[in-house]
């Protein structure tokens, strides 16, 4: 009687890895110099060796940036330029399939969610930004709004394509030209879209890929030819890059951390609410900035959610992120793997009670089963460090205002969740939560119309709409 | 049935498969119920097509076809409304040659100058195609209202519009594409030899995802069908750019009798075009625990 | 009765009851559904997904042009769908109108289907609108004639009305004329009723009102078993077990047209309520193309290629 799913796994043989990779740049791959490798966490086989760029790297790729930008991309009106994003939009459709293994290879998250979420909110990207590219003017900051320049843009590896579309469709439609540098374990899928640009026929220059580690990112932020840096990343590394570029004329967008709370009143949608708090945090192996790490339920229904929660967690599938099936995948390295086991224990030393539900993990690769913490509080360690993993700190609240206080009374401001059937009541929650985005009776919706990025310590500025532009633009005249 | 260049034309005893021009109402291709045709000719006289010459039956269907497109149009995301419409910049892209082809027999202009259209009603289409997730940026708004509330405006379309361009494929690009990119159905009436390249356009537009009804291509005279459209009751709205000064003031007149939005443009390319065919709603709901 | 200690039988008690019911949130709902039919179902889970939906099937025919003969085929069907393969399963029932069940009973008893039981609409189906004494004398008919199950439909303007009670004591009724003769579907026609907030109402007032299954359509009204419908349904069931430990079975009926379409409603069941769900006693799938479509992608697993439906049989 019981209904096994038989492995389904998705194809490798759409993606050709190449045993070794240079960088991209001025419409070239050009072969680099040190090397390191780069695996598969679900399996740790090495997929290639990716190169470690240095300064001269850097130094060719802004080079590179600045004479696309003087010679090219600035006298090209914005008609041509989105014209150029739509092809690229294009593109990534007809290779999406092809992006989504490769990434899922790569990052170690499932193949459903590359499949399904990732490369699609991808095309959306360049697809809306195409669109921006000729209509500036009605971006609501003011008549000819002008470009920076060359941009640098670091990302990260939680969503290694989908913050490449963040960073380059906006700085694209906008009129600048770009270097960025991809996260170390996920450099892959960036070098496949150097690809696209080409297929795509996109000036030489205009986006360039240099890859590598802190330092390589050290050397895009420090260089002088750089005029805006985009950043995602750790509220750290965020911090140092603001130390690095104070006193100097860039400017910066940084997109960091979070911790972010997901309250429950006791008129929410309960089994649309179990999925709402699944999703907010073992999506993408709670690897998300945003993800909703903070359950915070009122105390009247916090025992039945939570055994609601646990039954639905009993039907996780872990395992092979190449398997259609497999709803979590393996987190991404070791060093993350080790950071999320030192909060977990954290967590049972301060007290709280963890929960797993029964899963075989395999012996090869990084995996962490999906875990609840129950009988948190404010002041322990994983109501407050961001973990980035797929762990769930559950605390209670008895009023609305008390609610609110505990969403708020931490220095990241990413996201917020609100789960009640009453309008009012859900709008007044928003009202009050200092957060940059909050989802009301859903979670993790991410859409390139919709502008993303934090209040506080989760850091500045926006990424999608109209808002989105700003960080890309001078005011016009 | 049309004549056109071949750009190769290879041995001349090779005789043409000629086309037959029809309307387009509702994804398909009828000819008028008044079985009526009127001629076409080149610049020096000579024969090029019958397009069909529509009636106000034909209009009555049309709008019946827009109609019943117009919610299920208007409900797909804007996301979906601009890939539809770049789907079809890239079928026009593909036959560019042949617009051009047809606009310099049909309208007698120099090739060079025909091609130059097509490719500013290519592109022009293009950029309307990327206002549909747009528009909200544009002319919505949150509004602070003094009192505890949360108060937004959206703009929606409005219905069915009906579009009386000049007699240029431009001009019939510039009518078509504002009007249905904010999720308004279309029924356009063309006239006189633009009815050559809007037939051309209306076989990209059966090959492409536009759903059947969204937009709807009548050829004929502007004089015999603008004061029905103008009547109609269960049309929203009518951009009488091509219309003569001297004749708007009575369809106007018309049109006030279910007050229908009727506008011309006659200057600039604005998104200002679209907004003429949609609504703003505004929504309140309380704020409070 | 008692009904399960929950409700006391009046309407208040049931108003009450079925006002602190959670609401349903559609968009929530719908992408859980979606979720769900992304499973990659394959080789031996698909094959064993196959034989399950076929084992589950209430294969049907209701139609005014229904005869004996009509009727006598679809009997012949249920019991060997595939004649060339014995491997097959039998389905999980007939479904036919009440004055045909006789000769659904006989002929299955003669033809080796004695295991196979007779369902019947009832209750004026489709539309439930006729007087009470008609639908009992209609539900009493059926079961004299030999069926086991009866599968009634809810008074759906009572319900848009308000009227929860008058639902509610229909469905008391039906069940007494039942009694341990037969088992009771109780169809909702969740087309009509629109909301899942009504869905999920609904479930519980038959389920307290003493369904054996509930189910969702009557086939002539579309849509019919979509996926979140079924999914909270599924969930009504679920944490209707938590509360009084009765296993209520749940029926999709209509829009089921083809194997994915079964194995995505099987996916449903395995992930909402629990596997215990599946098996003909607490699920059924109410069809009569699927059962052709289940055929050939049983052949295409067997032989290796895909089959045709010159290969498998009509009725």
């Amino acid at each position: 009687m019981t209904f096994e799913y038989a492995p389904a796994p998705e194809s490798r043989s759409i993606v050709d890895i190449k045993p070794k990779y240079g960088h991209f740049i001025d419409g070239k791959f050009v072969p680099g110099k040190k090397h390191f490798a780069t695996i598969n966490p679900a399996t740790e086989e090495v997929l290639s060796q990716i190169s470690l760029g240095g300064q001269s790297d850097v130094d060719k790729a802004v080079l590179a940036a600045q004479k696309a930008y003087t010679k090219t991309w600035s006298k090209l009106s914005g008609k041509e330029r989105g014209k150029y994003l739509y092809r690229i939009a294009r593109i990534l459709q007809e290779r999406a399939r092809e992006f989504a293994v490769l990434e899922t290879l790569d990052n170690g998250k499932p193949i459903r969610e590359t499949r399904d979420i990732d490369i699609p909110l991808v095309a959306a990207h360049f697809f809306y930004h195409a669109g921006w590219a000729d209509k500036l003017d009605y971006a609501g900051l003011g008549k000819s709004p002008q470009p920076h320049g060359v941009a640098g843009q670091i990302i990260p590896w939680n969503f290694p394509l989908l913050m490449l579309a963040w960073k380059v469709a906006p700085a694209l439609a906008t009129g600048n030209t770009v270097v960025l540098k991809p996260a170390e374990t996920t450099s892959l899928t960036a070098l496949l879209f150097a690809e696209v640009c080409q297929q795509a026929e996109l000036p030489d220059g205009v986006v360039n890929i240099v890859t590598g580690d802190g330092s390589t990112g050290a050397a895009i932020v420090n260089h002088p030819g750089i005029h805006k840096i985009a950043f995602t990343g750790s509220t750290e590394v965020g911090k140092k890059i603001a130390r690095a570029i104070a006193g100097t004329n860039k400017k910066a967008t940084l997109e960091l951390g979070g911790k972010g709370a997901n309250l429950v009143f006791d008129d929410a949608p309960l089994d649309e609410t179990v999925e709402g708090i699944v999703n907010g945090i073992f999506f993408n192996q709670g690897h998300v900035c945003c993800a909703g790490s903070r359950l915070i339920l009122q105390e009247g229904i916090a025992d039945e959610l939570i055994e609601k929660l646990k039954v639905r967690m009993a039907k996780i599938r872990v395992g092979d992120p190449l398997d259609k099936n497999t709803d979590l995948g393996a987190i991404n390295s070791k060093e993350q793997l080790s950071k999320i086991q030192e909060l977990a224990s954290a967590g049972d030393s301060e007290g709280a009670q963890r929960w797993s539900p029964a899963c075989t993990l395999s012996a090869k690769g990084f995996w962490f089963a999906p875990t609840i913490f129950t009988g948190v509080t404010q002041a322990h360690r994983i109501a407050r460090e961001e973990i980035f993993g797929p762990v769930l700190s559950i605390l209670t609240f008895r009023t609305p205002q008390e609610a609110i206080e505990k969403a708020n009374n931490t220095p990241f401001g990413l996201s917020a969740g609100v789960w009640s059937e009453k309008g009012s009541r859900i709008l007044w929650a928003t009202q009050q939560l200092r957060a940059g985005v909050v989802w009301a009776n859903t979670f993790n919706k991410f859409d390139p119309t919709s502008p993303f990025g934090g209040y506080k310590e989760s850091g500045w500025g926006r990424e999608g709409g109209k808002h989105g532009l700003a960080a890309y633009l001078k005011e016009g005249k | 049935m049309a004549s056109s260049k071949k750009v190769t034309s290879k041995a001349a005893s090779r005789l043409e498969v000629k086309k037959t021009y029809k309307l387009y109402i509702n994804g398909a291709f009828p000819r008028s119920e008044s079985g009526r045709v009127y001629e076409v000719s080149n610049a020096k006289g000579g024969f090029i097509a019958n397009p069909s010459l529509a009636s106000r039956k034909d209009l009555r269907d049309a709008v019946v076809a827009a109609r019943a497109a117009q919610s299920g149009w208007a409900k797909a995301t804007a996301y979906n409304r601009g890939q539809i419409l770049y789907r079809i910049a890239e079928m026009l892209e593909g036959r560019a040659d042949q617009f051009a082809s047809e606009i310099s027999l049909a309208n007698g202009v120099t090739l060079k100058r025909a091609q130059d259209e097509v490719a500013t009603a290519i592109d022009r289409w293009v950029w309307y195609a990327g206002w549909s997730d747009k528009l909200s940026a544009a002319f919505g708004a949150t509004n602070p209202v003094a009192g505890p509330y949360y108060n937004f405006t959206i703009p929606e379309p409005q219905g069915v519009i009906a579009v009386a361009p000049a007699e240029t494929f431009l001009a019939f690009i510039d009518a078509i594409a504002p009007a249905i990119v904010s999720g308004n159905t279309v029924i356009a009436l063309v006239p006189g030899s633009a009815a050559i390249a809007a037939m051309t356009f209306a076989e990209v537009l059966a090959t492409s995802d536009l759903p059947a009804g969204v937009l709807n291509i009548l050829t004929g005279s502007h004089d015999e069908l603008a004061p029905w459209a103008a009547s109609h009751m269960d049309i929203d709205g009518f951009d009488i750019s091509g219309i003569d000064k001297k004749k708007r003031a009575d369809l106007k007149v018309a049109g006030a009798e279910n007050l229908k939005r009727i506008h011309s443009f006659d200057g600039a390319i604005s998104p200002t075009r679209i907004f003429a065919f949609m609504e703003a709603k505004t929504v309140w709901h309380p704020i409070g625990v | 009765m008692s009904f399960y200690g929950i409700v006391d039988g009046s309407e208040s008690s049931l108003k009450h009851f079925l006002a602190q019911l959670p609401g349903v949130d559609q968009v929530g709902a719908e992408a859980r559904a979606a979720m769900l039919a992304t499973r990659s179902i394959k080789t031996t889970s698909k094959r064993w997904a196959i034989d399950t939906a076929i084992s589950m099937v209430d294969l049907t025919t209701l139609e005014g042009a229904d005869t004996a003969g009509k009727v006598r085929a679809l009997c012949s069907k249920a019991v060997r769908p595939d004649p060339t393969d014995t491997t097959v399963p039998s389905v999980g029932a007939i479904c036919v109108y009440n004055d045909m069940v006789a000769i659904a009973r006989t002929h299955l008893d003669a033809i080796g289907g004695k295991h196979v039981p007779v369902a019947a609409v009832s209750t004026a189906f489709p539309s439930g609108r006729a007087s009470m004494e008609v639908k009992i004398q209609d539900t009493q008919d059926a079961i004299d004639a030999g069926a086991a199950e009866i599968d009634m439909v809810i008074d759906r303007g009572a319900f848009l009305s308000g009227q929860y009670g008058l639902v509610f004591d229909e469905i008391v009724k039906i069940r007494e004329v039942c009694g341990e003769r037969a088992h009771l579907k109780v169809i909702f026609e969740t087309g009509e009723l629109v909301t899942y907030d009504n869905v999920r109402k609904a479930s519980y007032l038959a389920m307290l009102a003493g369904a054996d299954f509930i189910k969702t359509s009557t086939g002539k009204v579309a849509p019919a078993a979509t996926p979140p419908v079924v999914l909270v349904m599924l969930e009504a069931v679920r944490d209707f077990y938590q509360m009084t430990e009765r296993r209520i079975g749940v029926k999709p009926a209509g829009g089921i047209r083809n194997t994915k379409d079964a194995i995505k409603q099987l996916v449903l069941v395995n992930e909402t309520a629990g596997p215990e769900w599946l098996t003909p006693e607490f699920f059924r799938i109410g069809a009569s193309a699927l059962l052709n479509d289940l055929l050939m992608q049983r052949m295409k697993m067997d032989d290796g290629y895909y089959a045709s439906p010159n290969y498998v049989t009509i009725d």
